[in-house]
């Protein structure tokens, strides 16, 4: 038996409601890192939303990304803890690391910059997440060796 | 799991756990907030339970995962009761020595003790830790007790007694009044009297019956987490406050909104109502009383405007998260369009307590206008990060300074921010000012959700205000124009302030758009907005004056206004800051004095947070 696509099981599992747009949203991004325009028909015609609609609710929202994602996603939170505690340095230095800016992914797909606007983890700030896991107390030379790491580990320098 | 049909079901299961509970001769429980997740604890607890089972004690110690107890400073954190031993910074590697020397010897292991740094003292119990003391912890107290995935913790401790006293004991509008009496005020951050919302919802008339409750868990402002903490260590206590107010209230309907970013509030949350639901506190005929009500969750996509009552309506909707102007009112049309209640994740969860305490006990903590306690984040510059409860009317000095701890390092205190991007900074002058909602609002500021953010010397006011203009120029929805296009105008202003390009015109200019916006934005995010320009101008008016006619931050912060340099007579020539500097612009050979190469420096800082001799310099 064919697959149901994952945006459709998502309309399913909320019983197509358009209270649970938002999740079901959020849980076809989790399957394709992005929300691609094919799932996105399928949802408008599935729920009887119009596109137009949709379009505006998946733009809105910050989480939501209709362009594809990298492998890796590295998040820089930019509330005001992690701010009065240099985390613009340690962007600054991601950006420079990466060649891109936030929200925008590297050329080979592995790694996507993004910014938070507060993960409620201001003790430790400034808090960096790499692929959902925290580290705390990050400083421009540590944002410098994590990157570094993470392109060793993809064989890249 | 057995269905609770009368009061007298409920009293006899909360006697019957508190018996099993009380069997175990001693309890280890374990924060699990999100700071100490974010610190290891995950594995901590995973070693505690297989150290549990190793030494075969599982049947004599009871071990808790519990919600944030609010110390992140110090996670990951174990207490062991009954002796209440607080340890701190606790790693995986220690986990087996601590609980054999504790739990086996009788020993306590005096090198994970918090030591307070003012008097040198190690601390054995939480109530001797000096960030704990001046707190009134009504609320996060019960975390150490519940494991928030497991509704029997919490009604072994007297959870849904309140619940069970207003079904039974108290028409709806017994209750409302109880709560005006008790003087609750909204937490979230206005301060609206809590009772006066529930009582214009009660009188509306919905068409088909139909009224609705909601739990603000969109806690968007940046540097608060309590609501976050009370949703993840305690949802029962949440869920218990808003099937209160919904009887209160006649409504038959629930959603809590809660922010995406904050996936284990979300899990706690849906198991939280699954538990409540299949004991009956949930659904139809609650414990035998004939109220029915449910609680459903939506779940927040990253929009700042969405904590706004109007915007958050559409967001559950399904549609875009625009506010709308406020003619009529939510209590009377609110989410689709039926009369509506929006409270904040706190305030939901005073309400069990002030059912159970009684208004008049209640009403004796904090000030004459400002009753209960607050919950706020204790953030930034300051010793003791972490989560404090303390009751309305403290000082800001004793919440920074006798429970904070002070600033780390020897720095000096610039300004505390409160309020969140709606808020103000608070200079030093003003630290005796009381916490509550009137008094903060005298000094330019708000309560806010409870986010109180230390500055020290190090921390550029000018670059503070630009901070949340920029942020909130990225959230503002776009509907009406004085927020969307003033916000973009101040932060062209403060983008040529503290780039060095600013001139003393524009400080009348910030003024002034501060003002249209705040008299004609559309709703509470826009008319608020410019209140950090204004609070920072008013307090610090000097340091802007400084960018623009000196051409100086005093802090160092502001990038085109520092510049870097070597002291030659420290620099010890050991590479560090060459081989560390991103662009190539430090230059010297080994064991002589480098130099900063001006123009290729971009001023990042690298070289001066690896030097170990103090070498470089920033001015």
């Amino acid at each position: 038996m064919e697959q149901k696509a994952p945006e459709l099981a998502a309309v399913e599992k909320y019983g197509g409601r358009r209270s649970c747009l938002i999740q079901i949203l959020h849980e076809t991004q989790r399957e394709y890192h992005y929300l691609p325009e094919k799932a996105l028909r399928n949802i408008s015609k599935a729920m009887g939303i119009p596109m137009t609609d949709l379009y505006g609710v998946a733009t809105f929202f910050k989480a939501f990304s209709l362009e594809p994602k990298g492998k890796h996603t590295i998040t820089c939170c930019m509330g005001t803890a992690c701010h009065v505690r240099n985390s613009q340095g340690v962007l600054d230095e991601l950006r420079r690391c990466l060649g891109i800016e936030p929200g925008q992914t590297t050329d080979d797909m592995m790694f996507s910059l993004e910014t938070v606007n507060c993960v409620g983890a201001c003790a430790l700030g400034p808090v960096v997440i790499i692929d959902g896991e925290y580290l705390g107390e990050v400083t421009p030379a540590r944002a410098k060796k994590i990157v570094q790491r993470l392109m060793e580990g993809e064989g890249k320098d | 799991m057995v269905r609770i049909e009368t009061p007298a079901a409920l009293e006899e299961l909360r006697k019957n756990l508190a018996d099993e509970r009380r069997r175990y001769e001693r309890v280890l429980i374990l924060c699990g907030g999100t700071g100490c997740r974010a610190q290891g604890c995950n594995a901590v607890y995973e070693e505690t339970r297989k150290v549990f089972e190793e030494l075969g004690i599982q049947d004599r110690v009871a071990l808790r995962y519990t919600g944030c107890h609010g110390f992140c400073e110090m996670g990951p954190i174990m207490i062991v009761k009954p002796q209440d031993i607080f340890y701190t910074r606790v790693k995986v590697g220690e986990v087996r020595d601590l609980i054999t020397k504790t739990l086996l010897d009788g020993e306590i292991v005096r090198e994970k003790l918090y030591v307070d740094p003012r008097s040198g003292d190690a601390c054995l119990t939480m109530s001797e830790v000096p960030f704990y003391k001046k707190q009134v912890r009504l609320l996060l107290g019960m975390n150490e007790s519940v494991d928030p995935k497991n509704i029997d913790d919490y009604i072994a401790i007297g959870g849904y007694s309140a619940l069970s006293k207003a079904l039974f004991r108290m028409e709806p509008e017994q209750i409302i009044e109880e709560v005006r009496r008790a003087g609750l005020r909204g937490r979230g951050g206005a301060g609206f009297p809590t009772a006066e919302k529930w009582a214009a919802t009660r009188r509306a008339r919905s068409r088909d019956g139909i009224k609705y409750v909601l739990c603000n868990a969109d806690e968007g402002d940046p540097g608060a987490y309590m609501d976050r903490s009370l949703l993840e260590g305690n949802p029962q206590l949440v869920l218990e406050g808003m099937i209160i107010g919904a009887y209160a209230i006649g409504a038959c309907e629930g959603y809590v909104y809660v922010r995406h970013e904050y996936p284990l509030a979300v899990e706690n949350l849906y198991t939280a109502i699954e538990q409540a639901r299949e004991m009956g506190f949930l659904g139809k005929d609650i414990m035998g009383s004939g109220f029915d009500f449910d609680v459903h969750v939506s779940i927040g996509g990253g929009a700042f405007v969405c904590g706004e009552s109007t915007a958050l309506m559409a967001s559950i909707e399904g549609r875009l998260g625009e506010p709308r102007v406020k003619h009529i009112h939510t209590a009377e049309r609110g989410l689709y369009d039926r009369p509506t209640n929006l409270n904040n994740v706190e305030t939901w969860a005073n309400v069990p307590v002030i059912i159970n305490m009684g208004a008049e006990e209640y009403a004796k903590l904090g000030t004459e206008r400002s009753k209960g306690t607050k919950i706020f984040s204790l953030v930034g510059k300051i010793r003791n990060t972490g989560l404090v409860e303390v009751p309305m009317g403290i000082s800001l000095r004793e919440i920074i300074f006798d429970i904070g701890g002070g600033m780390p390092n020897g720095k000096r205190f610039k300004a505390v921010q409160t309020g969140g991007p709606s808020g103000g900074c608070i200079p030093e002058q003003l630290l005796d000012t009381p916490v509550d909602f009137d008094s903060l609002y005298d000094v330019g500021s708000m309560m806010g959700s409870g986010g109180m953010i230390v500055m020290d010397e190090g921390t550029c006011m000018v670059d503070i205000a630009r901070f949340f203009v920029d942020f909130l120029c990225g959230e503002s929805c776009g509907k009406c124009v004085p927020c969307r296009e003033g916000l973009k105008q101040m932060l062209y202003i403060l983008d040529d302030i503290t780039g060095g390009q600013g001139s003393p015109e524009q400080l009348e200019i910030l003024q002034e758009l501060a003002e249209v916006m705040r008299d004609t934005s559309l709703c509470g995010l826009g008319q608020t907005a410019a209140n950090p320009v204004l609070s920072t101008l008013r307090y610090f008016g000097e340091e802007y004056r400084e960018h623009i006619l000196e051409r100086k931050c005093r802090a160092g912060v502001c990038k085109a206004l520092v510049s870097y340099s070597i002291d030659q007579d420290k620099c010890t020539g050991c590479m560090r800051c060459k081989k560390a500097c991103p662009v190539g612009a430090i230059s010297g050979e080994k064991k002589k004095p480098h130099h900063v190469i001006g123009e290729k420096c971009e001023k990042c800082g690298i070289c001066l947070e690896v030097c170990e001799f103090q070498a470089v310099v920033r001015k």
